[in-house]
């Protein structure tokens, strides 16, 4: 146990050292998520400001972005921080050390979250100074809500860290484009209701569904919905599950294929 | 019949060549052939699709030997080494590692194992020290700072020890990744082209200084090389590659007298265009 914590720390350093060698990096993280946030922001004063029908659901866009990009940033700063093995070609060199893979996902996981604080935070600030919303009106909820989702996005970074293993390069755009298929059908603009019935089942099957229709229910109705974030939290536990599982098959599959040795050549 | 032979022979093995005594000369004092044998390849097969790139290959290397693994480009020599290392699974046969076999029980001795390969490059953004120290930590070192120190010494790192790694010349990338593979004290040590950017200077000095790891610590070494200078310094025993079969194996002096050959390198080369 020891060992393994040893082994997970070894490699957050490792990550951390890469954050801290470039400015440009730690820049990066926060830059994306800060423009978005200035789009969506005047937007959000522009319908604010305009008395019109739309002013009442301009907190629900700015809230919906936010956690959107939590859900984004969170799988990016997973799969991102994996490629960097690719990329430097020190992937066998890991597979070669005594490091297990739930180790390594278990340090991919916590630097994601590092990844996440250091993007969110001065966006959340900037957010209250620039167009007076209030992330923390969404009460406890907040943390329910940022728990699911990184859990979300750490499922689907296993997954694209194992098709990376396993089909190499090819599959490295995943890690930008994966999160587009959610987009439409996890409901973060508008209610599931506004989608026709036969996509329910899928919507409801989407973990961030619950999560978007839970920051609805507060600013609307200022209503936490346990219910929804315990189902959520469930959904998350066994998609996490099947997210590890498969990083670990294909990890096995790409040992059948050769290749682990030369990937990043 | 020879020791190898011998041992061979109990496990059901066959060598591809006869022949194959060791010259005790280059063999350690200290081997004991009924000992497990730190490395056994055992009717090795690798199968992509329409291509076996490593076919019924057999051989072991004894404790505390250094053994060349040679053959010309696509003879199978990284393949094998790959399957040893347990980042590719064999599609019949195995390869065990200190009595484990490293398609199922490969975590079971990686921490006493390590390897270098100009295929794999250590992090280029973090610095000497810092990479040392992750892997250091990976494999658990005991004494981690002195262990540092120690080869900070023994491959002259101090100039570049807070320096970028990607931003060191070949042969310095060399010595750090040799460095790092002697991290753990590894009981079987695995060198893919060891020396292959060196200078022959360098080349030399990083060969005196796996001698003298090898010879402190008793370690195993299999390394692939195209030197057939180096392998004839540092290699009690040769085993030769040629389209993913051995072709022949011994220790390197006797390999060139079977072949009439006056060294390993017309040997090569004889084989290769035979074979």
């Amino acid at each position: 146990m020891t060992q393994s914590l040893n082994r997970i720390a070894a490699m957050t350093a490792r990550y951390y050292y890469i954050l801290r060698s470039s400015w440009l990096r730690l820049l990066e993280i926060v830059y994306w998520p800060a423009m978005q946030m200035m789009v969506w922001g005047f937007l959000y004063t522009y319908l604010y400001d305009s008395k019109s029908a739309m002013a009442s659901t301009a907190g629900l866009l700015l809230g919906a972005v936010l956690l959107w990009d939590v859900l984004f940033r969170g799988q990016l700063g997973f799969t991102f921080t994996f490629l960097e093995e690719i990329w430097s070609r020190n992937l066998a060199n890991l597979m070669m050390s005594p490091l297990q893979p739930f180790e390594l996902a278990a340090s991919l996981m916590l630097m994601s979250l590092i990844r996440l604080v250091i993007g969110t935070l001065p966006v959340l600030l900037l957010t209250w100074l620039l167009f007076g919303f209030n992330v923390y009106a969404m009460g406890p909820g907040l943390i329910a809500f940022f728990l699911n989702l990184v859990l979300t996005s750490w499922a689907i970074g296993l997954v694209v860290a194992g098709l990376v293993i396993r089909q190499g390069f090819g599959a490295e755009s995943l890690a930008y484009s994966i999160m587009i298929v959610l987009l439409p059908l996890c409901c973060v603009y508008y209610p599931v209701a506004a989608l026709p019935v036969w996509l329910h089942p899928v919507a409801w099957s989407l973990t961030p569904t619950y999560v978007f229709e839970g920051m609805r229910a507060v600013l609307l109705d200022g209503t936490f919905r346990t219910d929804l974030m315990l189902e959520c939290l469930a959904l998350n536990a066994v998609y996490l599950g099947i997210g590890f599982t498969t990083f670990v098959t294909l990890l096995q599959s790409a040992r059948h294929k050769g290749g682990l040795l030369t990937m990043g050549e | 019949m020879s020791r190898i032979e011998h041992f061979l022979a109990r496990r059901h093995l066959t060598p591809v060549s006869p022949g194959t005594t060791p010259t005790q000369g280059n063999a350690p004092d200290r081997l004991d052939i009924d000992d497990a044998p730190a490395i056994a390849v055992e009717s090795l097969c690798k199968q992509y699709r329409t291509h076996r790139a490593v076919d019924e290959v057999n051989f072991i290397v004894p404790k505390g030997w250094t053994v060349g693994l040679l053959g010309g480009n696509g003879a199978g020599k990284t393949t094998t080494i790959s399957m040893i290392m347990g980042l590719v699974v064999p599609s019949f046969g195995r390869a065990m590692v200190l009595g484990h076999d490293m398609a199922t029980e490969r975590h079971k001795v990686l921490s006493r194992m390590n390897f270098e390969s100009p295929y794999v490059a250590l992090p280029g953004r973090l610095t000497v020290r810092q990479n040392l120290t992750v892997f250091g930590r990976l494999y658990g070192v005991a004494n981690l700072k002195a262990k540092i120190e120690e080869l900070i010494e023994d491959f002259e790192l101090g100039d570049v020890l807070d320096r970028v790694t990607g931003r060191l010349s070949a042969g310095q990338k060399t010595r750090v990744a040799v460095a790092k593979a002697l991290i753990n004290d590894p009981d079987v040590l695995l060198l893919d082209e060891p020396t292959a950017s060196l200078d022959p200077d360098r080349a030399e000095w990083v060969r005196s200084r796996l001698r003298a790891y090898q010879k402190r610590r008793g370690a195993t070494i299999l390394l692939s090389s195209h030197n057939m200078t180096e392998v004839e310094q540092l290699c009690d025993f040769v085993v030769i590659m040629n389209r993913g079969r051995v072709v022949a194996m011994g220790p390197p002096q006797e390999l060139a007298e079977r072949f009439k050959c006056r060294d390993l390198d017309e040997v090569f080369i004889y084989l290769a265009r035979v074979a």
